[in-house]
């Protein structure tokens, strides 16, 4: 990245990899016009070794070259306050190894609340790299009454500014004129940049000799630089690692320059303590006071009207609760039709692959262990389409910070923040959405707690399990005069899991980010807006893919083993199919485990169901069903639930299952990890094995204790 | 940070709907400058919209735009009391 404003111009334009990054504050609309730039060539994947979100797209000259687009988290300061901004912060401070070289940089500022937008992308112009800004949301600003001058803006900042309305589309293409202005070297502008008073200059030679040592930032940005590590530890601590890297060799030798600066302007009573802010506000009045005329004053603008009802005390909860209503109905019920449709339709792919392949262990392998496997990730996404959907558009239009705003102090409770609701409330009706939902959280620690808790919440997938088992050994009596049990039963296996989740939470907030500090909810709440349905419909085939493709791989190697597990040793010719799985791998597992679980009140048929329903909680209906030698059984059958009653112990005649038992297996159900694409979803979001191996030994510990105490205390209580 | 004249209060203790002037934020926790950066800076304007339904966090109006912050946040904040409007609601 060095002496990028004195780079000559390229000479001739071949076709090559320029690097382009896109900057700006949450909710400025960059997703928007990274969209809308790169279209559908656009890459996901992760930063190295962390769990920060990289997103790269092409997009294409009409010279033939095209330019890589690089579309960074968003942040309010170049001084980061998260993983997140640090990623963004690094790359364009020229600390981070991930981009050779920045040929361009477009930091998109909200013109509707310019002065907070402009103090990222005043720093990022005094970085001195070719810088576009794309002063988004013009339409907005002019019917609040601000009226902006970006030519005066262009000149004051020393950059190119192009007015656009990312979610109309308007000033796109001036935008695509400049970029490839600036890539051919045809335009560039002389960047300005705050002025420290001149003994700051004098008292920072030091600082400034150690980043010309030890950076590759160029001369220009090497004076804000130091400026900025003079005015805030937080800065300072910057230069201590890079987000992937390691501790810097020369660091100390920094912080001592940077101790010795400041001792000197103590000494000549001189304010250094945030004085890059300070002045950078002072400089951003003046740019305002030139640039911009209020053309209307002070009036009430639509977003505060809009809240009025939307963050009302009373009517504010209630909206809430519809909206979030719906979206569960979505992901709850809607959902069920297409993923009845996808289930039908792997089967019917299954029976056409099995009709044409001849008979042997290669059709058995892909017909139930592949096509089977490729079934269960595919049968997530019509939820993960469905709450993506109502997620971006609620994110796009403003309305997510409020839902935020409105139960910060519900979640606080419990160590969280208001973001972590709509992910853990989605867990109701499957985790795996509700998992991939938490990137709307911030803070990295509120984050992995989020993630870790989010199984605990009682998904539809217990449901079968729960159904199977009050249903065969819950009796309908009346309890108080209008309450039935089995439903009381249902309704206190939802709020163990909602206590379980609770108290996990507040235990891991002990562990997870203990050494950071504690987690601030200083948050933007933006002006609503209408959201770009293109975006939308871009985000949500985003998450689709990624889901597919990264956790499809994990849950397709599981399927795979699991189809082994019960395949082999393959059974002699006059089995049945229940003294088939009794003798296969997974039926001498259960055998095996019989001892450890018969404290739970389980035996081998139920171990062997433990093993199998990793696959999938729901699953454990159909083993039963198999070792009954129930045919085509569900959880509502009667022949699956009398088989299940009527099994007595050989030796003593007495039952197998009891009401306690029945409440046992719940209760390990509701906390236990028995669902491999959770663990495969939770591997691509933590960009780790380290959570996902914890979450199945932590939760899977609990189901075993909380199990052991329901059952062992139950038959002391003379139950069962 | 100065306090000269005026009353000397802090952003947790205006109502909705009062408008105040920042005279800065008391060091505490380092954090101080994050808020600086979002525009809390002293000189500056700020309105105190409204709190949300269980009474935190809290919603202001800074340089043309809405915050949330928590009331342990708004404490640090030290401001003088400008004008109070007749908006009704306490």
């Amino acid at each position: 990245m060095k002496e990028q404003v004195k780079a000559a111009p390229h000479t001739q334009v071949v076709k090559s990899d320029f690097n382009l990054a896109l900057i700006g504050n949450p909710n400025s609309g960059k997703t928007t016009i990274f969209n809308a730039l790169t279209g559908l060539r656009q890459k996901v994947g992760n930063y190295p070794g962390v769990t920060v979100e990289k997103k790269t797209g092409l997009i294409e000259s009409s010279g033939g070259y095209s330019i890589r687009a690089h579309d960074l988290p968003g942040l309010y300061s170049l001084v980061p306050k998260s993983l997140d901004d640090k990623i963004a912060s690094d790359i364009i401070t020229g600390r981070a190894s991930e981009i050779e070289h920045l040929d361009v940089v477009v930091v998109v500022i909200d013109a509707s609340s310019l002065e907070r937008n402009l103090y990222l992308a005043t720093q990022v112009v005094e970085m001195g790299m070719p810088v576009i800004v794309a002063l988004n949301i013009m339409d907005a600003a002019e019917s609040a009454g601000i009226a902006i001058d970006s030519e005066k803006l262009a000149s004051q900042i020393g950059a190119i500014v192009v007015p656009v309305v990312a979610n109309k589309g308007t000033g796109i293409a001036v935008l695509r004129q400049e970029i490839f202005k600036i890539v051919e070297g045809r335009s560039l502008r002389e960047p300005k940049g705050i002025r420290p008073p001149a003994e700051i200059k004098s008292a920072l030679k030091p600082v400034r000799d150690w980043l010309a040592a030890n950076s590759e930032l160029s001369e220009m940005a090497i004076r804000f630089a130091a400026v900025r590590i003079l005015s805030s530890d937080k800065a300072l601590g910057c230069w201590r690692n890079p987000a992937n890297g390691h501790v810097h060799d020369n660091y100390d030798d920094l912080v001592t320059r940077v101790q010795e600066a400041r001792q000197e302007l103590d000494e000549q009573g001189v304010s250094w303590s945030m004085l890059e802010t300070q002045l950078r506000y002072q400089w951003i009045d003046t740019i305002y006071a030139t640039t911009v005329c209020k053309t209307r004053e002070h009036e009430l603008n639509r977003s505060e009207k809009a809240d009025r009802i939307l963050t009302h005390r009373i009517l504010g909860p209630i909206i809430f609760l519809l909206i979030f209503g719906a979206i569960f109905q979505s992901i709850f019920a809607w959902a069920e039709i297409p993923m009845r449709a996808i289930e039908s339709g792997v089967a019917w792919f299954g029976s056409v692959i099995a009709g044409v392949m001849p008979d042997g262990v290669l059709q058995d392998l892909i017909v139930d262990g592949a096509i089977a496997g490729v079934g269960a990730i595919l049968v997530f996404l019509p939820q993960i389409l469905f709450l993506f959907f109502f997620l971006s558009l609620l994110e796009d239009s403003g309305y997510l910070a409020r839902a935020a705003f409105i139960m910060d102090r519900t979640m606080r409770s419990v160590g969280l923040s208001g973001r972590s609701v709509i992910p853990l409330l989605s867990s109701f009706a499957c985790a795996i959405p509700g998992i991939m939902a938490t990137r709307t959280i911030r803070n990295s620690s509120d984050r992995i707690i989020t993630i870790m808790i989010a199984p605990l919440m009682s998904c539809s997938a217990r449901l079968p399990v729960y159904a199977l088992m009050i249903g065969a050994f819950i009796p309908g009596v009346v309890v108080m005069g209008i309450f039935k049990l089995p439903g009381l039963i249902l309704l206190a296996m939802y709020l163990f899991g909602i206590v379980a989740a609770i108290a996990a939470a507040l235990v891991m907030k002990r562990f997870v980010g203990r050494n950071e500090p504690p987690s601030t909810f200083v948050m933007v709440l933006p002006a609503y807006r209408r959201p770009s349905m293109r975006s939308t419909l871009i985000q949500v085939w985003e998450r689709a893919k990624i889901f597919v493709t990264d956790a499809g791989k994990i849950i397709l190697a599981i399927s795979i083993v699991l189809w082994f597990l019960a395949y082999y040793p393959r059974p002699q010719a006059e089995m049945s199919s229940s003294q088939a799985i009794n003798q296969s791998y997974a039926g001498q597992l259960g055998h095996a485990i019989e001892p450890a679980i018969r404290p739970l009140g389980f035996d081998w048929k139920i171990g062997i169901g433990l093993i199998t329903s990793f696959a999938a909680r729901e699953v454990m209906v159909s083993t039963l069903a198999t070792i009954y030698n129930v045919e085509g059984a569900d959880e509502t059958s009667v022949t699956l639930r009398q088989a299940l009653i009527n099994d007595r112990d050989p030796n003593t005649g007495k039952p197998v299952y009891t009401p306690l038992t029945a409440v046992s297996l719940m209760v390990f159900f509701a906390l236990a990890c028995q669902c491999m694409s959770t663990v495969a979803v939770v591997k691509r979001e933590t960009n780790s094995w380290h959570w996902p191996l914890i979450m199945v030994v932590y939760m899977t510990v609990l189901a075993y204790t909380a199990s052991l105490v329901v059952f062992q205390g139950g038959k002391l209580l003379g139950f069962g | 940070m100065s306090l000269t004249k005026g009353q000397e209060m802090t952003l947790e203790q205006l109502r909705p709907g009062e408008t105040a002037i920042i005279n800065g934020i008391s060091t505490n926790g380092g954090d101080e400058g994050d808020l600086m950066e979002m525009g809390l800076t002293s000189g500056t304007e700020v309105r105190l919209i409204k709190y949300a339904p269980l009474g935190d966090p809290m919603e202001i109006k800074v340089r043309g735009y809405y915050l949330s912050l928590r009331r342990s946040e708004a404490k640090a904040i030290l401001v003088e009391r400008v004008k109070r409007e007749a908006t009704g609601k306490p």
